[in-house]
């Protein structure tokens, strides 16, 4: 069964529609993946379940709580990492944890160390950098032993290596049995880290699935681009069931097909005693997979 | 909440400013214009009373409370609304009330102590008496109430955390005259006194004189202040933002 549900979720503020309609669902242990280019609706559905706002239409079921009218449950198995959420700066890292687990009832126990901020223990929250930052916020919304864990931009405004720290960290939480909900609008990020993921646009799911799943919606085609060693009939590419299409650009060629394209290619030049160079393999990515699906880049 | 209650002191003493601005500059006030003779002999307008005795602290008492209430906490407050700690804290199981709570509990604590070292130095620089009245801490907590009170719906309405203290101090100044802080009450003009025997501040301060040198304090005073503390308080309740 699905830990959280999210059916038909609509919220407005005022005349301006944030969600439209919003429906998916997650399942125990999974990093799921809200992707969507700002202001698509991906905050708003958050907050709403973390019970911050509520919705103008739509039910939100967490372990069959509803955030609305059954928040103290709510809180318990919830862990929130806000967007723009600071603490006061003087505020010491070991004082913010144990201030957040007594909220919970909780012992900070080892998760300086999971997070990786033992060192900075007796820092002021001001000084910390903006990765320090983030993990100790990450600490924060996981010092309550949540069910649940939702984490909003959490990598936004890091530097390529604190974004992987951060990606390794949020990994081992998930196998440690949190489940997670992750926003964002960077790619690799979803990539590499979500199990699934909703794509939003403007208010509404326009599609859930696998990152794989989802690149494989507008993998219809491959394309193979290679320099030959020398001239060749092009019927012998022309002729494969896996080829439809082929092009000439300059020195190079770039064949256009399904299936086994690569292998097909390469099998076909061999026996024509052609040697391909620079071979390159051109496969959708996600990027791609997002513009098909909302007709817009993203970042 | 006693967690809230250590860190949160924490935090109050590591910004020593607020702390040394709240005690320093009217006990700094206090001994400097007691020195001034005119208000260190007995005055007959004040039936043989020195200024320094009475009226004096009580001014210094106020301002140090309107600080308190109309700089420190409405400072506070907006800027943890700001940073967004209020509305992360109302996604755990504690109540972001129970920050309020702590926020008025210290900021009541820091008035306190205000209070005390304000008499101290009355009774060891000037040798004044003590306030006499049983009813004197009664009326102190009452005032403070309606003070706080103003002070969070300040908080409360306020746009930014910059300008919670800006509009603090804009409201401290009026109160803090009609109190009588620079022309005693008894010389205003009939107008400003009904004014003043309005202003929360102004019978407060009445009511404080009154009950320091052992007299019933005026039910009207009374009355005013505690309206105060409802209206405000209520007002502060329902126009308080988390976020």
């Amino acid at each position: 069964m699905a830990l959280i549900e999210v059916t038909k979720l609509h919220k407005r503020y005022g005349d301006h529609v944030a969600v439209d309609d919003v429906s998916f669902s997650v399942a125990e242990g999974e990093i799921f993946g809200v992707l969507g280019p700002n202001g698509a609706g991906k905050t708003t559905t958050v907050e709403c379940l973390s019970g911050l706002r509520s919705p103008d239409g739509g039910t939100i079921r967490i372990a069959g709580f509803d955030p609305l009218t059954e928040r103290r449950e709510i809180r318990r198995i919830l862990g929130v990492q806000l967007q723009s959420s600071e603490l006061p700066e003087k505020i010491k890292v070991w004082e913010a944890l144990e201030l957040f687990a007594s909220f919970y009832g909780e012992r900070p126990g080892d998760l300086l160390d999971r997070v990786g901020l033992t060192a900075k223990r007796e820092a002021y929250f001001g000084k910390l950098s903006g990765g320090q930052k983030q993990r100790l916020s990450i600490a924060l919304a996981l010092v309550g032993r949540p069910r649940v864990a939702i984490l909003d931009e959490l990598t936004t405004g890091l530097d390529p290596a604190a974004r992987r720290e951060t990606w390794d960290l949020i990994r081992e939480v998930r196998d440690s049995g949190v489940t997670i909900v992750l926003v964002t609008h960077f790619m690799e990020e979803a990539e590499r880290l979500c199990d699934r993921l909703a794509v939003i646009d403007a208010g509404r799911v326009v599609a859930v699935d696998s990152p794989v799943g989802l690149i494989d919606r507008v993998n219809g085609e491959q394309r193979l681009r290679f320099r030959p060693s020398g001239p060749f009939d092009e019927s012998v590419l022309r002729g494969l069931p896996e080829v439809t299409g082929l092009a000439r650009d300059g020195a190079q060629i770039a064949v256009t097909g399904t299936g086994n394209l690569p292998h097909a290619v390469t099998l076909a030049l061999a026996s024509a005693g052609i040697v391909p160079t620079d071979l390159r393999i051109e496969q959708a990515t996600l990027d791609d997979a997002f513009l098909a699906l909302t007709g817009k880049k993203l970042a | 909440m006693k967690q809230i209650l250590i860190t949160e002191t924490k935090l109050h003493l590591r910004e020593p400013w607020s702390i040394l601005f709240t005690l320093g500059l009217p006990l700094t006030l206090l001994v400097a214009l007691g020195h001034i003779p005119d208000l260190s002999k007995p005055d007959p307008n004040l039936g043989g009373e020195r200024f320094v005795d009475v009226q004096l602290p009580v001014s210094m008492m106020l301002l140090a409370l309107c600080t308190v209430a109309f700089n420190v906490l409405p400072g506070v407050l907006a800027t943890y609304r700001k940073q967004g700690v209020l509305r992360r804290m109302s996604t755990t199981p504690a109540s972001p009330a129970a920050m309020l709570t702590v926020q008025l509990l210290i900021n009541t604590a820091l008035g306190a102590v205000a209070v005390v070292v304000l008499l101290a130095a009355g009774r060891l620089v000037f040798g004044s008496a003590l306030p006499s009245g049983v009813a004197f801490v009664p009326v102190l907590l009452l005032g403070t109430a309606a003070l706080m009170a103003i002070g969070l719906l300040i908080a409360a309405v306020a746009p930014s955390a910059k300008s919670a203290p800006l509009i603090g101090t804009a409201v401290m100044f009026p109160l803090l005259f009609m109190a009588g802080m620079w022309i005693p009450r008894d010389v205003m003009p009939a107008a400003l006194k009904t004014i003043s025997d309005y202003s929360v501040a102004g019978p407060f301060v009445q009511a404080l004189r009154d009950t320091w040198s052992g007299q019933p304090p005026q039910l009207a005073h009374l009355a005013v202040v505690a309206l105060g503390v409802l209206l405000f308080g209520g007002l502060a309740v329902r126009l308080f933002r988390w976020e």
